[in-house]
């Protein structure tokens, strides 16, 4: 592989280099630098790039390799998960810049945005969880290893100077678990209880202390031998759940805003000549060149003689649309074609796509939206657990006090929902993997549940239940007659001389058709293409272009009337294609759920849309993304859970506010808005078995419930009795714990399996 | 008696070592990336082409 590279090394450099004369001059503008490198010290730095076209084994190698390109790079490593690539270069003003070029150049432009500046790197949350995982099960396997002559021969047989060593060493064994893996539960417990709300680290708080405190106090006293291995056990099993449910995925980012998709410079024009400015400097009146392919940062006004602007990334519609100069143009189009000259009439920040960041569903905290059914039960556990032990201490406290407090602990070591604190964990962990096999990735385990619980659904129409990238031209004929094979390869060779995406629908339409020389070819921009082939004279595009004589005119925002020799003969219909599956999936949900429709175009294709959704469903047209948010807002206040399936930054606020925003993607690498989950479109037509298969999972973990609250009562008969014994409880406590998580990953399994979620 | 007093803390001295080095695997970002590594050791050693070019 290495031999392969250094023959290409040499004559490959120049590939993409005169494109970007000054693309990059934004990165010598200090502030932007200071924001891209992670670390420096005036010699050295380091830079960690997102590299989104690396695929494979040999372009880790290549990105790895850099430093024999360049004299900068002193070291690079790759994370092939996550396509970054980290650097360290010599520092100078302009290594940044020279950095990002030469990455171009050889095929692998790093992505840079107003995303990347802003971001806060990951907290190392996994680490801390990996760390905490080792020291929890190192003194567990220990604690066990000591409680053992306990197990088998019982107190009294060990020699006492022995049992008083054992017990030394267990007591310093339990102290990092106690004060170190097990302090999340202590601290979500205390702020659950400080905002008046029993979660479930309530009752396993409650636990793992009494657990502690009574093992410390048998030992020291030498009363007894205590539960350390227990509690360290509980505490381990705890944190494996606590790892198993978080799976996450490197490549998938469910958090991103306009600011992912924003460049970081624009291209501002001065009286000196042009500049790249930092988008943050972007002013009113200030004015902007945008080539081809760019983004449209801020609301301006045309300047240029026409645009053709797409949309896709804001609506998800992928027919460009014309402007004219003078029209306004909102933030998020992207240039198609030449260079245009614009004037900013708004701030980034207050652009009309961007200011739906400032409503407040983007601002609250979204964690407090879902109760989890854990929680929920955790409230009356605590209650009846606790006065459960008060009970049987005050039965007891008739005999002795000592006797009393004996079993008041017994039986809150006992009833400590350890079972009931991992069958969440599990059941939905594996399930966010079935799901994760299926493509439908999920922010957290938390979204399931929420799933499980909607009652509407809310559709956007341009590229989530039609195709983004596929639009379709279908010929009407005028007279019900088709067309000959010369009149369509005609057709075929005249729109294929046209870059018009219309055209090059209707050319695809008659790919087959030879290609034939055209003449006199005249393009009129927004109007139509005519000229001559084979003797025929072709018009195609809108009616008065055709102008035929007084002939029926087929008005429609995206068709095209086709004339051969002055005769109208028919139309090109283009119309967005349905997802394959629509038809089946909304029948299915139709019975179950409200569904609306929320789509920001016109009424035009209401009855075709009307097939789908009959007349139960609701539609709503030429909603604007804050219409959408606010719709979804109405909904919540009268009750209902919603769902939201959309695609385009136009729904980012209909998706963050809805109990489960889900974004729809044809790749899932490449674009989504901020939402709870990324389904990937071919997995569309399966949208009723997720939500009946997150529903089978939490009748799994009710069920699970039911089997801990039954070892449970068998180990309250002990302990209420005043007759638990280490040896029970150490037996006891693993077996409830192992019995639901085989029987919850067995079962979500299972029904996985049953419905075909595992292929 | 002795014997096991100076046993067990010989085990835990054995198991201490095991538990430093997991966690340092784990502060040295071994568990960050999982793949990477698994495609950088199909390199071939890149000296010997080093030498060969210059």
């Amino acid at each position: 592989m290495c031999a392969y590279y250094d023959l290409e090394n040499m004559p490959g450099n120049s590939l993409k280099e005169a494109g970007f004369a000054k693309k990059f001059h934004y990165l010598e503008d200090q502030d932007i630098r200071r924001q891209l490198i992670n670390f420096t010290d005036g010699e050295k730095s380091t830079t960690t790039f997102y590299i989104p076209s690396m695929h494979c084994a040999s372009c880790v190698w290549l990105l790895e390799s850099l430093y024999r390109l360049t004299p900068i790079v002193l070291s690079s490593k790759v994370n092939f998960m996550k396509k970054e690539l980290s650097l360290t270069f010599r520092e100078s003003p302009t290594a940044l810049r020279e950095l990002v070029e030469l990455l171009t150049a050889i095929g692998y432009e790093p992505l840079i945005n107003l995303g990347t500046l802003t971001a806060q790197s990951d907290a190392d949350d996994n680490k801390d969880l990996y760390v905490k995982i080792g020291v929890a099960g190192f003194c567990f396997a220990n604690i066990m290893m000591l409680s053992f002559p306990e197990y088998l021969v019982g107190s009294g047989v060990v020699e006492p100077e022995i049992k008083k060593f054992f017990g030394v060493v267990m007591i310093l064994l339990s102290l990092p678990v106690f004060f170190y893996s097990a302090q999340d539960y202590f601290r979500s417990a205390l702020q659950g209880w400080k905002q008046k709300h029993i979660n479930m680290d309530v009752p396993i708080s409650i636990g793992i202390l009494t657990l502690f405190a009574r093992s410390i106090f048998e030992i020291v006293s030498g009363a007894g031998h205590g539960f350390m291995d227990s509690f360290a056990g509980l505490v381990f099993l705890l944190l494996i759940g606590k790892m198993f449910e978080k799976k996450t995925y490197d490549t998938l980012s469910f958090e991103r805003d306009y600011k992912s998709y924003f460049p970081v410079s624009v291209t501002r024009l001065s009286p000196d000549g042009e500049q790249s400015a930092p988008l943050e400097k972007l002013k009113v009146k200030d004015r902007i060149l945008v080539r081809n392919q760019e983004l449209i940062p801020a609301d301006a006004v045309l300047m240029s003689e026409s645009a053709t602007i797409d949309y896709s990334f804001v609506t998800g519609e992928s027919r460009p649309v014309e402007k004219k100069n003078g029209d306004i143009i909102f933030a998020g189009g992207k240039q198609v074609g030449g260079a245009i000259e614009l004037e900013v009439i708004k701030e980034v920040s207050q652009s009309y796509l961007t200011q739906l960041w400032n409503d407040d569903a983007f601002t609250k905290d979204q964690q407090s939206k879902i109760t989890t059914l854990a929680n929920s039960i955790s409230k009356y556990f605590t209650i009846v657990v606790l006065s459960l032990a008060a009970a049987s201490a005050l039965f007891w406290a008739r005999t002795s006090f000592a006797q009393g407090l004996n079993a008041f602990t017994a039986v809150l070591i006992v009833a400590c929902p350890c079972a009931l604190a991992l069958s969440t964990p599990f059941t939905l962990g594996n399930t966010l993997r079935i799901f994760g096999r299926q493509k439908f990735y999920l922010k957290n385990t938390a979204v399931i549940e929420a799933l499980a619980r909607i009652d509407t659904i809310v559709f956007d129409k341009t590229g989530t239940i039609t195709r983004s990238q596929k639009t379709r031209a279908t010929f009407v004929p005028a007279d019900g007659r088709s067309l000959s094979e010369k009149e369509q390869s005609a057709i075929h060779s005249l729109a294929a001389q046209s870059n018009h995406p219309v055209s090059k629908q209707i050319a695809s339409c008659f790919s087959a058709a030879p290609k034939l020389p055209v003449l006199n070819f005249h393009e009129i921009p927004g109007k139509g293409v005519t000229g001559e082939i084979n003797g025929l004279e072709i018009r195609i595009g809108s009616h008065d272009f055709v102008q035929t004589n007084g002939e029926k005119e087929y008005a429609s925002g995206s068709s095209a009337n086709v004339a051969i020799n002055g005769r109208l003969i028919g139309r090109f219909d283009v119309a967005n294609e349905y997802r394959a599956g629509l038809a089946g999936v909304i029948e299915k949900l139709l019975a179950r759920f409200e569904l609306v429709l929320l789509t920001g175009d016109g009424e035009s294709e209401k009855t075709a849309l009307l097939q789908f959704f009959k007349q139960d469903a609701c539609m709503k047209f030429q909603q604007m993304p804050i219409d959408k948010l606010n719709y979804i807002k109405s909904r919540q206040k009268a009750g209902k859970r919603v769902l939201m399936i959309g695609d385009g930054l136009n729904d980012a606020g209909a998706l963050k506010q809805s109990d489960v925003g889900i974004s729809l993607s044809e790749n899932i690498n490449a674009f989504s808005p901020a939402s709870d989950a990324i389904l990937e479109a071919s997995g569309f037509h399966r949208l009723v078995d997720f939500i009946d298969f997150s529903k089978t999972s939490m009748r799994i973990i009710l069920a699970s419930f039911g089997i801990s609250f039954l070892y449970n009562s068998v180990g309250l008969g002990f302990a209420m009795r005043g007759t638990l014994s280490p040896l029970i409880a150490a037996v006891l406590m693993p077996l409830s714990s192992i019995t639901v998580i085989l029987f919850t990953t067995g079962m979500t399994t299972f029904f996985a399996n049953k419905r075909g979620l595992l292929s | 008696m002795s014997a096991i007093v100076v046993l067990i803390c010989a085990s835990l001295l054995v198991a201490v070592g095991f538990l430093i080095a997991f966690l340092w695997a784990v502060k040295s970002g071994q568990f960050e990336d999982k793949y990477t590594p698994s495609v950088r050791m199909l390199f071939d050693d890149a000296k010997p082409a080093e030498k060969e070019k210059e």
